[in-house]
C-alpha cells in the first residue's frame, strides 16, 4: 500500500513571457555563434554545414526517440508513461520542423557528401550511386519523413480525442497505429542512418550502423525527457510524477546507455579484429586525429551513466539525474560530432570552439519553443486513458 | 521457538490491510509469506532494504579483475601468442571475456547468497507451515513471544482482519 502523500494542485502549463524571453536569448547566442563562426573565425563552408547538419540531427533524433518511446510502451501496454505521455506526445509534433531545419542544410550538402560528386576514378562511390544518388536520396527523405510525421500526428490525435469524448476501441486504435509506427520506424531509422550519417563516409560500411545511431538517439530522447518531466514536476506542471517514474526513466537512461556502449563496442571490436584497410580506414582518423574525443566519447557515455545510475537512490534523486542527463546530452552530441566532422570537415579543421558550442543553444530553444507550444494546446495529462489512474500509484520494489 | 499463529488471505490487497490493523493494535508481525513480491509490503513491515545488489556489484568488480588479470597474464607471460599481428597485450579483445566473466560472478554470487540468506538450498528442509504459500496463498504468522499475548487473543485479533483457517502452532520446548 502506498503512503498517500499530499499532491498539490496542478498548475495549468502557460508558455510565459519569462519563459520566452530565455528561449529568445538561447536562441540568439546560438546565431551569434553561427555568425562568429562564419565571420570572426572564418570557418570553413564544410565546418559550418557539419555543425548545421550535427544540430538538426540532434533536433530530430530527440522528438523521434520520444515517439519511439511512446510507441513501445504504448504497445507494451505499461501503463506508468501515460502519466508523463502528454511531453512525449509534444516532443514528437516537433518531427516536422526537423525537416525544415534539415532541409536548410541541403544546400551544403556538397560539402557534407563526398557521393554526391564523385568522379569516374571512385570506383567504390560509383559503384553505390545506384543507392547514393541525390533523387533518390531526396526521395527517401521524403517518405521518412512524411511517415514519421503521419504516425505523429495520428497518435497525437488519437489520444487527444480521448480527452474529449473517450472510446471504448481507444486502445486498440492507439496500439495498432504505435504498432504499423513501429515496423516503419525500424526500417527508417536504420536507413536513415546510413543516409544521414554512415554516407558521409561513404567508402566505409557498419552494418550495425542504424542500430548504433537508434542507441544514440534513444538515449537522447530519454535524457531530454528526463529533464522536462523533472522541471514540470518541480513547477506542478504534473505534480503526480513521483520518484517511482523518475526511477523508470532512470532505469531506461541507464540500461540504454550499456546498450550504447555494447554498439560501440561491438562495431569496434569487429572491426579491429578483422584489421582490413576498408574498414579500418574510419577507426584510424578517429583514433589517430581525434583521440582524445574518442575516447572521451565512450567515458562520457558509457563509464559515467553505468557508475552514475548504478544505485536506485541516484535514479530516484531528481537534480543529480538531472545533471547526468545533462552529461549524457553533451556526450551524444560529441557522438555525432564524431559520426560527423572527421568525414566533413578532416581533423586539420575540425575543432571544438564558439561555433560547436554556441549553436546547438539555438536548436535547444528552437525545440524548446515547438515543444512549448504543442504541449499548451492539449490537457497537461491524458485524463480518460484507461491507464491513467494506474500511472501515478505504482512502486518499484 | 515459542507457539505462533497463523493464517492466509487470498488476496494481496487484503494481506497488506490485514497487515496494518494488525500493527495498529501494536502487534508486531513475526513473518508474512507469499508466493510472489507483493508491491508495498517491504515497506509495510518496515524491512531494510537488500544488501544483495552490493554483493552484486563487489562480485562483479572481482569478476572483472580476475578476468582481465588472468587474460593480461596469459597473453603477455604464460603463453605469449601471436594473434595476426596484433600486439601481446589487446585489451579490445580481452573485454568479451571479462564482460562475461564479470556477469558470471555477478550472478553466480547473488544466487548462492540469496540461498545462503534465506536458508534455501540442496539439502534444506524448508519450514513451509502450509504448502498453499507456494501457490496462491498469503500467510502472516504472529509469534507469541514477542507479542506479550497469548494465544487465544492472537488468534482473535487475526481472525478479526479477515484472515481465514487461523491456526496455533505449539512451539517445541
Amino acid at each position: 500500500m502506498i503512503e498517500k502523500k499530499v499532491i498539490p494542485e496542478a498548475v495549468p502549463f502557460k508558455f510565459s513571457q519569462k519563459l520566452k524571453n530565455i528561449l529568445y536569448i538561447a536562441a540568439v547566442v546560438g546565431l551569434l555563434a553561427l555568425v562568429w563562426g562564419i565571420f570572426v573565425d572564418k570557418a570553413p563552408s564544410a565546418r559550418i554545414w557539419a555543425n548545421v547538419w550535427l544540430n538538426s540531427l540532434i533536433f530530430l533524433f530527440i522528438g523521434l526517440g520520444s515517439l519511439f518511446f511512446w510507441a513501445v510502451n504504448t504497445l507494451g501496454e505499461s501503463g506508468w508513461q501515460t502519466s508523463f505521455q502528454r511531453v512525449l506526445e509534444a516532443m514528437g509534433q516537433t518531427i516536422p520542423f526537423a525537416a525544415i531545419l534539415l532541409l536548410m542544410a541541403l544546400p551544403g550538402m556538397k560539402d557534407l557528401f563526398e557521393w554526391t560528386h564523385t568522379d569516374h576514378l571512385d570506383e567504390i562511390l560509383q559503384s553505390k550511386t545506384a543507392y547514393l544518388n541525390i533523387p533518390f536520396w531526396l526521395i527517401r527523405f521524403a517518405v521518412y519523413f512524411a511517415g514519421w510525421w503521419f504516425f505523429a500526428n495520428r497518435l497525437r490525435k488519437i489520444s487527444i480525442k480521448n480527452d474529449l469524448e473517450p472510446t471504448e476501441n481507444f486502445l486498440k486504435r492507439i496500439r495498432s497505429t504505435a504498432g504499423w509506427f513501429m515496423v516503419f520506424f525500424a526500417v527508417t531509422s536504420s536507413m536513415s542512418a546510413w543516409d544521414w550519417l554512415m554516407s558521409i563516409d561513404a567508402h566505409w560500411f557498419s552494418t550495425l550502423y542504424g542500430w548504433y545511431t537508434f542507441s544514440s538517439m534513444f538515449v537522447l530522447a530519454l535524457a531530454v525527457i528526463i529533464l522536462i518531466t523533472i522541471a514540470f514536476k518541480k513547477y506542478n506542471i504534473l505534480p503526480h510524477i513521483r520518484d517511482e517514474h523518475l526511477h523508470d526513466l532512470g532505469k531506461y537512461l541507464f540500461g540504454f546507455s550499456i546498450f550504447w556502449a555494447y554498439l560501440w563496442i561491438s562495431q569496434y571490436l569487429l572491426i579491429w579484429y578483422s584489421n582490413i584497410p576498408e574498414e579500418t580506414h574510419y577507426f584510424v582518423e578517429r583514433t589517430e586525429n581525434f583521440n582524445e574525443l574518442f575516447y572521451l566519447n565512450v567515458l562520457i557515455n558509457f563509464l559515467v551513466p553505468f557508475l552514475a545510475l548504478m544505485t536506485r537512490g541516484a535514479k530516484r534523486q531528481p537534480l543529480y539525474l538531472a545533471v547526468i542527463a545533462c552529461v549524457l546530452i553533451a556526450g551524444h552530441w560529441l557522438d555525432i560530432y564524431l559520426a560527423i566532422m572527421p568525414g566533413v570537415v578532416g581533423h586539420e579543421e575540425a575543432k571544438i570552439g564558439v561555433l560547436e558550442i554556441g549553436l546547438p543553444f539555438f536548436y535547444f530553444a528552437a525545440f524548446l519553443w515547438i515543444f512549448f507550444i504543442s504541449f499548451g494546446k492539449a490537457k497537461a495529462t491524458p485524463e480518460n486513458h484507461p491507464y491513467f489512474k494506474e500511472s501515478f500509484d505504482y512502486e518499484n520494489i | 521457538m515459542g507457539a505462533i499463529v497463523y493464517g492466509y488471505f487470498t488476496d494481496e490487497l487484503d494481506l497488506l490491510h490485514g497487515i496494518k490493523e494488525l500493527q495498529e493494535k501494536g502487534i508486531s508481525i513475526e513473518d508474512v509469506r507469499t508466493p510472489f513480491p507483493v508491491h508495498g509490503l517491504d515497506s509495510v513491515l518496515k524491512l531494510r532494504r537488500s544488501h544483495l545488489p552490493k554483493v552484486a556489484f563487489l562480485a562483479g568488480i572481482v569478476g572483472l579483475t580476475i578476468g582481465m588479470g588472468f587474460q593480461i597474464w596469459v597473453f603477455t607471460k604464460g603463453w605469449p601468442l601471436n594473434f595476426g599481428g596484433k600486439p601481446y597485450m589487446s585489451i579490445p579483445s580481452f573485454i568479451p571475456v571479462a564482460f562475461e566473466l564479470t556477469v558470471l560472478f555477478a550472478a553466480y554470487t547473488m544466487g548462492i547468497s540469496f540461498l545462503v540468506r534465506s536458508k534455501l538450498g540442496p539439502g534444506q528442509i524448508p519450514d513451509i507451515l502450509d504448502e498453499k504459500v507456494t501457490d496462491d496463498h498469503f500467510q502472516i504468522i504472529l509469534s507469541e513471544e514477542k507479542n506479550k499475548m497469548n494465544n487465544e487473543e492472537l488468534s482473535a485479533a487475526l481472525a478479526a482482519t479477515g484472515a481465514l483457517d487461523v491456526k496455533l502452532l505449539k512451539g517445541e520446548q
